[in-house]
C-alpha cells in the first residue's frame, strides 16, 4: 500500500475495539437485566419442550406433541424446499429470458425487456402478495378445478399433481437411482486409462430415471371425491405463491446476468464458431455459454443467496417456513424472542457464508484454469 | 429452449449489425420511400428467417390473446366515477376505489387539513434534489450537503410540527407512500455516510479496523431483511433499559440504516478500488494527511464512479420499504392491504395491488433509467479521455 498508518492510528484501533466490545457488553447486560425483570431465563432448553400446535405444511411427519427442536427441522426443510424449487425454475427461466433479450427478433427482444423492467422495478413483496391474493385466491373451488395438461389440477386449495406410488420393493431402486445421480459428477471427472469420461457420464442420470421409473407401481391422479380432491400430491397455495413469486422476481435478475455475460464474450468467438460451421444451438451451448458461465457463476451465486434470504417473505403469505413458524409462532408461544431470532439469524448467516466460501473456491479454480 | 437457440441461430454476428441499423441508415439508393423502408425493417427484425417468422407469429398470437382483455379491464371497461362500489357495474377495473382511497394510499392517516405540509415537504425534496441530480451543475457537493442537512431539518419541522401554526402530528398517523419515501430518504441519508466509513475501514491497513468492518458488512449482508426488520420490532426493546421506549418507526429506521450501510459499503468499495494508486501517492507527496487524502482526492473520484451503483441501491431499498408493512407500519402496501378488507369495497384486490405496482414502477423506473443514463455518460467520459 501507499503508506503505513501512524503509530497513533495503531493505538486508535484498539480504542475502537474496546468501544465495540464495551457496546456489546452493555447490550448483553441490558438483555440480561430485562430477562431477569421479566423472570425469564436465557437458554436453548426450550427446544426440547413440546410444541402443541399444528404446522399446516410439513415434509416430514409432524405431531402436536413433537418438540420445538423438530419444529425447527420442519421449518428448515420447508425453507430449503421452496428455495430449491425457486432456484431451479429461476435459473431455467432466466436463461430463456436472457437469451430472448439477445434475439434478432424485435418482438421477442422487447417483450423480454418489458418483463425484466417491470419485475425489477416493483417490490418483491407486492408481487408476492399479488400472486397469492390476486391470483391464487381467485381460483375456482375444487369442484370446478382448472385442468392442466398431465392430469394436474389447479384450484383455490392449491395445485394437485399426480403422485407416483412406489412398489413395496421399489424403495431400494429409488435409493439406487439417487446414488447413481450423486455419482454422475464424479464419474464425469474419472479417467479410464488416459481418456476422460466427460459428457459420456450423462447417460448415468438417464439410468437413474430408468431405475426410478422401474420402481413405480402406478401413477395416482388427483380426482374429485365429494367436495374435495383425493389422491395426488397437494402443493398448497402458499407454497405455490412463494415459489412463483421468488422465481419470477429472480428470473428478471438472472436474465440480466445471462445477457451481460453472453455480451461480454467477444464477438470473435461467435464468428469463429460460425466459420467452423457450427449450428446455432451448437454455437450457443458449446462455445458461448461455457465461456459466459465463468462470468455468470459468481453473480448467479449471489442471486441464489438472495432467493434463499427472500424465502422469509413466506411469512407474508403464511407459508410454514422459518420466519413464519419458528421466529413467529414459536417465538410468541415460548416467549423466547432473543433465542429464536438468534437461531434463525445463525442459520441464514451460516448458509450465506457457506455460499460465499463456495463461490470463492470456484472463482479460484476457474481463474487457475484460465492461465 | 427452442426459442432461444433458434433466435441465436438466426442471429449470430449479424444480429448486432441488424439491430444497429433499425429503421434509418440503409444503403443509399437501394430502397426509397417509407413503405419500402418499413417493409425492409420488418423483414430484418421480424421475418429474417423461417424460424424467426414462426416465432414472430407465435408471439403475435399470444399478444392478441392476452392484450385486448387486459386493455379492456384497465381502460375501456373500467369505472372511475362515482363514490361507492355500486358505481362499478362494468366488467373492468374499479378505479373509483383507488380515487376514493387516494389520500390514504399517499398520506396514511395524516390529518386531511394538514396534508399541504406533506406536499410542501415533497416539493422541497424535489427542489433540493434536482440540483444534485442534474448533469452539469456547479457545487454539486454543496447541494448534496444541503439535501442531507438543511432539508431533513425543514421537512422534519414540517411533518412533525408542534410549533404555533403547525399542530403536532404523531408518527403513528404517518403512512402511505409518504412513509415509504420518508423511510427511503432517511435510510439513504444515514447509510451512505456510514457505508463510506465502512468501505474505508474495509480497505484500512489497520487489522482491527479491517476485521471489524468486514465482520459488520458480511454479517448484515448475510441476514434476510425481513429478519432484520422483525428484530427491530421484537428484539430491540430488550436492548433498552426499563422504561425507555423508542418509537416503532425509529426502531425500524435504525436497523434499516445499519442493514443498507453494509450494501452501500460494498458499492462504494468498488469505486475505491477503481481510483488509481497514483492519485493517492500524489496526494500524500504534497503532504496531505490520511483524512485529507480520502476526503479531497480519493472519495470524490470513487463516488463519481459508483453513482449509478448507489442509485441502484436506492431503488432496491425504496422497494424494500414495503417490508415495514409486516411489522404493522402503515405504508402504501399496508394501506392497500387494509383498504381491500373494507366490507364496503370487498373484492378489489387486483385494483389495489396493480395500483401499488404502477406507483412503484413509475418511481423506480425513473431512478433506474437515470442510473443507466449516468452510467453511459460516465463510460463515454472515461473512454473519451483515453
Amino acid at each position: 500500500m501507499v503508506r503505513r498508518p501512524s503509530r497513533r492510528a495503531y493505538i486508535g484501533q484498539w480504542v475502537l475495539l474496546a468501544g465495540v466490545v464495551g457496546l456489546g457488553w452493555l447490550l448483553a447486560s441490558m438483555v440480561a437485566e430485562n430477562y431477569a425483570r421479566k423472570n425469564l431465563h436465557f437458554g436453548f432448553g426450550f427446544l426440547a419442550d413440546q410444541a402443541h400446535f399444528d404446522i399446516p405444511f410439513h415434509l416430514i411427519s409432524w405431531d402436536l406433541f413433537d418438540t420445538y427442536g423438530r419444529t425447527l427441522l420442519v421449518c428448515f426443510l420447508n425453507t430449503a424446499l421452496v428455495a430449491a424449487m425457486a432456484i431451479v425454475t429461476a435459473t431455467l427461466l432466466g436463461l430463456l429470458v436472457g437469451v430472448m433479450r439477445l434475439s434478432v427478433n424485435w418482438l421477442v427482444r422487447n417483450i423480454a425487456l418489458a418483463f425484466i423492467e417491470f419485475v425489477r422495478n416493483t417490490p418483491q413483496l407486492v408481487q408476492l402478495i399479488f400472486w397469492y391474493v390476486g391470483v391464487l385466491q381467485t381460483l375456482p373451488s375444487p369442484r370446478n378445478s382448472i385442468h392442466l395438461p398431465g392430469g394436474v389440477l389447479l384450484n383455490i386449495r392449491g395445485l394437485y399433481v399426480p403422485d407416483a406410488v412406489m412398489r413395496t420393493d421399489g424403495g431400494l431402486l429409488s435409493w439406487l437411482a439417487l446414488a447413481v445421480l450423486v455419482a454422475t459428477p464424479f464419474v464425469w471427472r474419472l479417467r479410464i486409462g488416459s481418456v476422460r469420461v466427460g459428457p459420456k457420464a450423462l447417460c448415468l442420470p438417464l439410468l437413474a430415471v430408468a431405475l426410478f421409473a422401474a420402481g413405480i407401481d402406478h401413477i395416482e391422479y388427483p380426482v374429485l371425491s365429494g367436495f374435495n380432491l383425493a389422491g395426488g400430491t397437494q402443493v398448497p397455495p402458499e407454497l405455490a405463491a412463494l415459489w412463483v413469486g421468488l422465481s419470477v422476481y429472480a428470473t428478471a435478475f438472472i436474465a440480466e446476468i445471462v445477457r451481460g455475460s453472453i455480451e461480454a464474450i467477444s464477438k470473435g468467438q461467435h464468428e469463429a464458431a460460425l466459420a467452423l460451421g457450427l449450428k446455432g444451438w451448437q454455437r450457443l451451448f458449446l462455445v458461448v455459454l461455457p465461456q459466459a458461465l465463468r462470468i455468470m457463476v459468481p453473480q448467479l451465486t449471489s442471486q441464489y443467496l438472495n432467493i434463499i434470504k427472500s424465502t422469509t417473505l413466506g411469512a407474508a403469505v403464511g407459508y410454514s417456513e422459518l420466519m413464519q413458524i419458528f421466529a413467529g409462532t414459536v417465538m410468541q408461544q415460548a416467549a423466547k424472542e432473543v433465542e429464536t431470532m438468534v437461531i434463525v439469524m445463525a442459520i441464514f448467516v451460516a448458509v450465506n457464508l457457506a455460499g460465499s466460501a463456495l463461490m470463492n473456491w470456484y472463482n479460484r479454480r476457474v481463474s487457475l484454469v484460465e492461465r | 429452449m427452442e426459442v432461444g437457440s433458434s433466435t441465436i441461430a438466426a442471429g449470430g454476428p449479424a444480429s448486432a449489425r441488424t439491430r444497429g441499423t433499425g429503421s434509418g441508415d440503409l444503403v443509399p439508393g437501394k430502397l426509397d420511400g417509407t413503405v419500402a423502408r418499413v417493409l425492409d425493417w420488418l423483414r430484418r427484425n421480424l421475418f429474417s428467417s423461417i424460424a424467426n417468422t414462426i416465432l414472430t407469429l407465435v408471439v403475435l398470437a399470444v399478444l392478441v390473446w392476452a392484450v385486448p382483455p387486459f386493455v379492456a379491464w384497465t381502460l375501456t371497461d373500467a369505472t372511475i366515477s362515482g363514490s361507492a362500489k355500486s358505481a362499478c357495474s362494468g366488467d373492468g377495473a374499479c378505479w373509483t376505489f383507488i380515487r376514493i382511497r387516494f389520500p390514504q394510499f399517499f398520506y396514511g392517516h395524516y390529518p386531511s387539513e394538514e396534508i399541504w405540509r406533506v406536499n410542501l415537504a415533497g416539493l422541497l425534496l424535489a427542489a433540493f434534489s434536482i440540483p444534485v441530480l442534474r448533469d452539469n451543475v456547479r457545487r454539486r457537493g454543496l447541494w448534496l450537503l444541503l439535501l442531507l442537512t438543511a432539508f431533513p431539518v425543514l421537512a422534519g419541522i414540517l411533518l412533525v410540527g408542534g410549533l404555533p401554526g403547525l399542530p403536532y402530528v404523531d408518527t403513528s398517523r404517518w403512512g402511505g407512500l409518504m412513509l415509504d419515501v420518508l423511510i427511503a430518504f432517511v435510510v439513504v441519508a444515514g447509510s451512505l455516510p456510514f457505508g463510506i466509513i465502512l468501505a474505508l475501514g474495509r480497505r484500512s491497513q489497520l487489522p482491527v479496523v479491517r476485521t471489524l468492518s468486514v465482520g459488520f458488512i458480511e454479517l448484515w449482508r448475510a441476514m434476510p431483511l425481513l429478519t432484520v426488520i422483525t428484530m427491530s420490532a421484537v428484539m430491540l426493546p430488550l436492548f433498552l433499559p426499563e422504561g425507555v421506549h423508542i418509537d416503532r418507526l425509529i426502531r425500524a429506521l435504525v436497523v434499516l440504516v445499519l442493514f443498507n450501510a453494509a450494501y452501500m459499503a460494498e458499492t462504494v468499495r468498488g469505486g475505491l478500488q477503481g481510483v488509481e494508486v497514483g492519485q493517492e501517492e500524489a496526494a500524500y507527496s504534497v503532504g496531505l494527511k490520511w483524512w485529507q487524502v480520502e476526503t479531497f482526492v480519493v472519495l470524490p473520484q470513487a463516488l463519481r464512479y459508483v453513482m449509478p451503483g448507489i442509485v441502484n441501491n436506492v431503488v432496491d431499498l425504496f422497494k424494500d420499504t414495503t417490508l415495514v408493512t409486516i411489522i404493522g407500519l402503515f405504508d402504501i402496501l399496508g394501506a392497500v392491504n387494509q383498504a381491500i378488507k373494507d366490507p364496503a369495497w370487498l373484492g378489489l384486490a387486483h385494483e389495489g395491488y396493480v395500483f401499488t405496482m404502477v406507483v412503484f414502477f413509475a418511481c423506480c423506473f425513473a431512478m433506474s433509467s437515470y442510473a443507466r443514463r449516468m452510467e453511459r455518460r460516465l463510460n463515454k467520459h472515461r473512454t473519451g479521455k483515453r
